[in-house]
């Protein structure tokens, strides 16, 4: 009724190729777009930016990276929080080092440092294929963590062994440090995380991300075809490293502001994100933003219900969510192998036939 | 005989201990990857719900207690009773097969045929359920683990002092080796050549390599895959619940038991997923070479803490130059 | 026996061209089996070469030697009158040739128009940040390459299938994606394994006439491996007879037909 694609014609090979063909998509995007940037910013308060706000577009954006690696191009990763970690220090280094710097420039540059050590993990994967590879890049998790923690001059000898953001800004509006407004921090972030959807969403349609599926989905018919293995399985490794890296970035310099290494990006992290990709739907860019806002909510939803309405012991409600996780990933696996994307998708077919089914 | 010498020997003993229970845990996932294509990530957090569970019985804790406590409100904590430890070991065999049949009735059955890259991801979310229930059931804070034949006659703890002193007599230098660990390895030993006779000499035994070689062709001759499946969980869950024996008396059973399964996964790539000889000897090798590699280079050079990512790397570099691992086939790629 | 560098005019009037690729003593051991024995064959330009014998003849293994996927142990390709140096399957596809797979090597995950779009993968130079920008260059490139794709979605008469993920097509459709998809890559030589495995008459005979269709109207050589004798005979202005990695047998159909090695292999040797 509502949902139609009648009358809505594309005429050239540029309009069929577009993001969302369909002209309702279109618009409800723009109105996601319009909402995100124009009426949250000035509606928000601390607790939500905190909580939900700023965690979901962080873990969206590593999410992506992630997503381009495993869902994309089929190289299953679990050395996510290693990485993250690599973007948060490199963030760090920059943002002491050169302080009159804008926080864009650092974060970004962050994302360019950690794509370079992704592309050092990742050339193992033209030998290590499957799940070799996958216990393979534990190597980077465990070594990185190991590293940033081991050697001072990572956390600039700091006592704690800590690293801690100084105060900094971006055209004169602070966005590190406890001064922080709650709309700056959350603007700050959602102009990577748009960034990153935009940048991704480009790459995953043009040839380079074919070349990825190819090799995603039959990695020899691939080469036979013409697909350079090792360069296609490098771009994954150093674009999804890109995206993880900024979002370690974002998630040390302005969601934590102290991070202490094997707490914040230990193989728990890894975890986190991969079951984002998986719920979400892998291999796409809307699963990856929907299995990060699932398990950003996940847990404050069964907070509040455990904690403030039943009134149950924290660990009792931490536990039980390790349950619920660890249920649906199987679930999911089992019912549905492309997530949420694939829910909503399914759902979308159903509604352009209602209510005339026929 | 040169004091730095006689450490290095020290260390490598030690290592070799180390190494026969990643050995061990190994044995777990090769066994499960042999018969049905998962690698079951889950392996470590089974020997964790093991020795919970074992812990729970002989000392007569009411499951999910906390649980129950928040819902009702009520103050119920202990049976009040302690079990033997072999009836306690008895229960546990069994709530590992029922953990066994459940394993592969709600999730694997409906599983059959995914790419193994899926069929991996599950068990990591099985790992996560288990863990979950594991501290839901039996309540997540550390635990002692004594495993008693008898009044008074327990697993062993701390140093061997026959050990040490006759080799201070022998070499002027005591050797320190820990009591425990000599026991897991004979234990270890007694297992390995078990599961190694159970295969080749038993129907089952026979049925389960059958498997494992083609599963369409074992079905043709009349093996029920179901039946296989359940048996190798139970026996990778018995597996799992010695090694959790084994290490829960070494250091308590708490979530770190858990990542002894990280410390397999190394192993794995090393021996191959599919060899039993390889998942021992990768075992022994990656259990020597982290601690020679801590002792003489990463605490004097690096600062220390080596263990946590010497083995991949060992395992990473070794896979880059012979990918199919120690004694796995070369394969040849057809199209 | 025509010289190498000649043209010359088929009894339907279709010009060959001089040899584009030629094999020189190829010889290719797995371990202790020799699975090609010192086989040597050309291929001219324009025409339609094939190479058959039965299972096992090692036919495959020839077409996978020619595509770079088996490094032969001894032997030379020579490849537009250069010695080829050893090669990676993808270099050597970016030389011009594709092939088809015996076993539908298809991208499952993938809509068939991605798929056919992975074809003109050795064409697209963009570089990787002008598509993360897409405006410009990188769409520029996109439209322009399926432009192509699409004349070969059209001439294989699939249009109707271009956004249905591959995995949800039948066994002969998936057969005509995978030659769009070689297609798509206008190759100058084309190599076919088995096209006709597994299907019927009727998509056989389809089949056919898209392969005589693409030789006639792309000028495209094509090299295939095929089983049934009829259909290589009709198709193919020359044909090689292999029979346990050896060569037996090579010249026009006609020529082949009359070998007494030939038919001694397909039909039995009667032992006196």
């Amino acid at each position: 009724m509502f949902y139609r694609e009648a009358g809505d014609f594309n005429t050239t090979y540029a309009e069929d190729q577009q993001t969302f063909p369909i002209k309702f998509d279109r618009y409800r995007y723009y109105l996601v777009l319009f909402i995100a940037i124009v009426v949250v910013p000035f509606t928000v308060n601390d607790y939500w930016v905190n909580s939900i706000f700023m965690p979901f577009l962080i873990y969206a954006i590593a999410a992506i990276g992630l997503n381009i690696l495993v869902g994309y191009c089929g190289q299953v990763s679990l050395g996510t929080g290693g990485f993250m970690a690599v973007g948060a220090y490199a963030c760090y280094k920059l943002m002491t080092a050169f302080p009159e710097v804008s926080m864009f420039i650092h974060v970004l540059l962050a994302g360019g440092i950690t794509a370079m050590v992704g592309v050092l993990f990742g050339l193992p994967s033209l030998r290590i294929k499957g799940f070799y590879l996958a216990v393979a890049t534990l190597a980077a998790q465990f070594f990185l963590v190991w590293l940033f923690n081991r050697f001072p001059w990572f956390y600039n000898y700091s006592a704690s062994g800590q690293i801690s953001a100084p105060e900094r800004d971006t055209f004169g509006i602070t966005i590190t440090g406890p001064n922080t407004e709650a709309w700056a921090a959350y603007a700050f972030c959602l102009v990577f995380t748009i960034f990153s959807a935009y940048v991704a969403r480009n790459l995953t349609r043009g040839s380079v991300g074919r070349k990825w599926m190819a090799i995603r989905d039959m990695d020899i018919a691939a080469e036979i075809i013409g697909v350079n293995p090792l360069r296609a399985k490098l771009t994954a490794f150093a674009v999804s490293s890109f995206f993880i890296g900024i979002s370690g970035a974002l998630f040390f310099s302005i969601y934590l502001g102290a991070v202490e290494v094997g707490e914040a990006f230990g193989i728990q992290k890894s975890f986190l994100v991969l079951f984002m990709i998986i719920i979400g739907g892998l291999g796409s860019i809307f699963g990856s933003f929907a299995g990060a806002a699932f398990l950003v909510l996940l847990p404050v939803a069964l907070k509040v219900v455990g904690v403030d309405i039943l009134g149950w012991p924290t660990d009792i409600v931490a536990h039980l969510q390790l349950v619920i996780v660890g249920l649906l990933i199987i679930v999911f696996l089992i019912a549905e192998p492309h997530g949420i994307a694939q829910l909503w998708r399914v759902a979308k077919e159903r509604l352009r036939l209602w209510p005339f089914p026929h | 005989m040169p004091e730095q010498l006689a450490y290095t020997i020290e260390v490598f003993l030690n290592g070799l201990m180390a190494g026969v229970l990643y050995a061990l845990v190994a044995l777990g996932f090769v066994l499960i990857y042999k018969a049905s294509g998962i690698f079951n990530y889950a392996q470590g957090v089974m020997a964790l719900f093991a020795a919970m569970t074992l812990v729970g019985i002989q000392n007569g804790q009411v499951p999910f207690a906390h649980l129950i406590n928040a819902i009702f409100g009520t103050d119920v904590h202990g049976f009040g009773w302690s079990v033997h430890s072999f009836v306690a070991i008895l229960l546990t065999v069994v709530v590992m097969i029922g953990l066994a049949w459940a394993v592969q009735r709600f999730v694997f059955r409906h599983l059959v045929g995914q790419e193994p890259i899926i069929l991996f991801m599950a068990t990591i979310g099985l790992a996560y359920f288990l863990e979950g229930v594991a501290d839901l059931m039996w309540g997540s804070e550390l635990k002692s683990l004594d495993v008693c034949a008898a009044q008074g006659v327990c697993l062993p703890q701390g140093m061997n002092s026959w050990i040490d002193e006759t080799t201070f007599n022998l070499f002027g230098y005591g050797f320190f080796i820990d009591n425990l660990d000599i026991v897991a390895s004979i234990v270890a030993a007694i297992l390995v050549i078990g599961l190694v006779m159970f295969a080749q000499y038993t129907k089952q035994g026979r049925a389960m390599r059958a498997v494992a070689d083609d599963h369409q062709a074992a079905l043709s001759v009349g093996v029920s895959l179901n039946f296989i499946w359940i048996l190798v969980w139970s026996l990778a869950g018995f597996v799992a619940l010695v090694a959790g024996i084994m290490w829960g008396a070494k250091s308590g059973v708490q979530f770190s038991l858990s990542l002894i399964a990280l410390k397999a996964l190394p192993v794995l790539m090393l021996g191959g997923f599919t060899s039993i000889p390889g998942a021992i000897v990768g075992g022994l090798i990656i259990g020597v070479g982290e601690k020679l590699f801590e002792f003489l280079i990463g605490a004097p050079f690096l600062g220390g803490a080596t263990e946590n990512w010497f083995a991949y790397m060992l395992a990473l570099l070794f896979l880059v130059f012979r990918p199919q691992g120690l004694f796995g086939e070369r394969i040849i790629e057809r199209v | 026996m025509k010289d190498q560098a000649d043209s010359y005019v088929t009894e339907d009037g279709r010009t060959i061209g001089p040899v584009v690729m030629e094999m020189k003593n190829i010889t290719l051991r797995f371990g202790g089996v020799e699975a090609i024995k010192d086989i040597s064959f050309d291929i001219r330009e324009g025409e339609i070469r094939a190479i058959i014998g039965p299972n096992g003849a090692g036919k495959s293994s020839m077409l996978n030697v020619i595509s770079g996927f088996y490094v032969p142990q001894e032997g030379e390709v020579w490849y537009k009158g250069a010695r080829r140096p050893s090669m990676k399957p993808f270099e050597v596809a970016q030389q011009g040739i594709a092939r088809t797979f015996q076993n539908i090597a298809l991208f499952e995950g993938m809509s068939v128009l991605d798929n056919v779009m992975t074809g003109r993968l050795t064409h697209m130079k963009t570089g990787i940040f002008s598509q993360a920008l897409w405006k410009g260059a990188a769409e520029r490139e996109e439209i322009a390459n399926r432009e192509v794709a699409e004349r070969i979605i059209d001439f294989l008469e699939i249009q109707a299938i271009r956004k249905t993920p591959v995995s949800r097509l039948p066994y002969g459709l998936k057969k005509r994606v995978e030659l769009a998809r070689a297609l798509a890559a206008e190759p100058s030589l084309l190599l076919l394994d088995e096209p006709m495995a597994g299907m019927n008459v009727e998509e056989k005979e389809d089949m056919s006439r898209f392969i005589l269709d693409v030789n006639d109207e792309f000028g495209t050589t094509i090299a295939l491996i095929e089983h049934d004798m009829g259909v290589v005979m009709d198709l193919s202005d020359r044909v090689v007879v292999m029979d346990y990695g050896k060569k037996i047998g090579d010249g026009t159909p006609q020529e082949v037909r009359n070998n007494k090695e030939v038919i001694d292999a397909y039909l039995g040797v009667a032992h006196e």
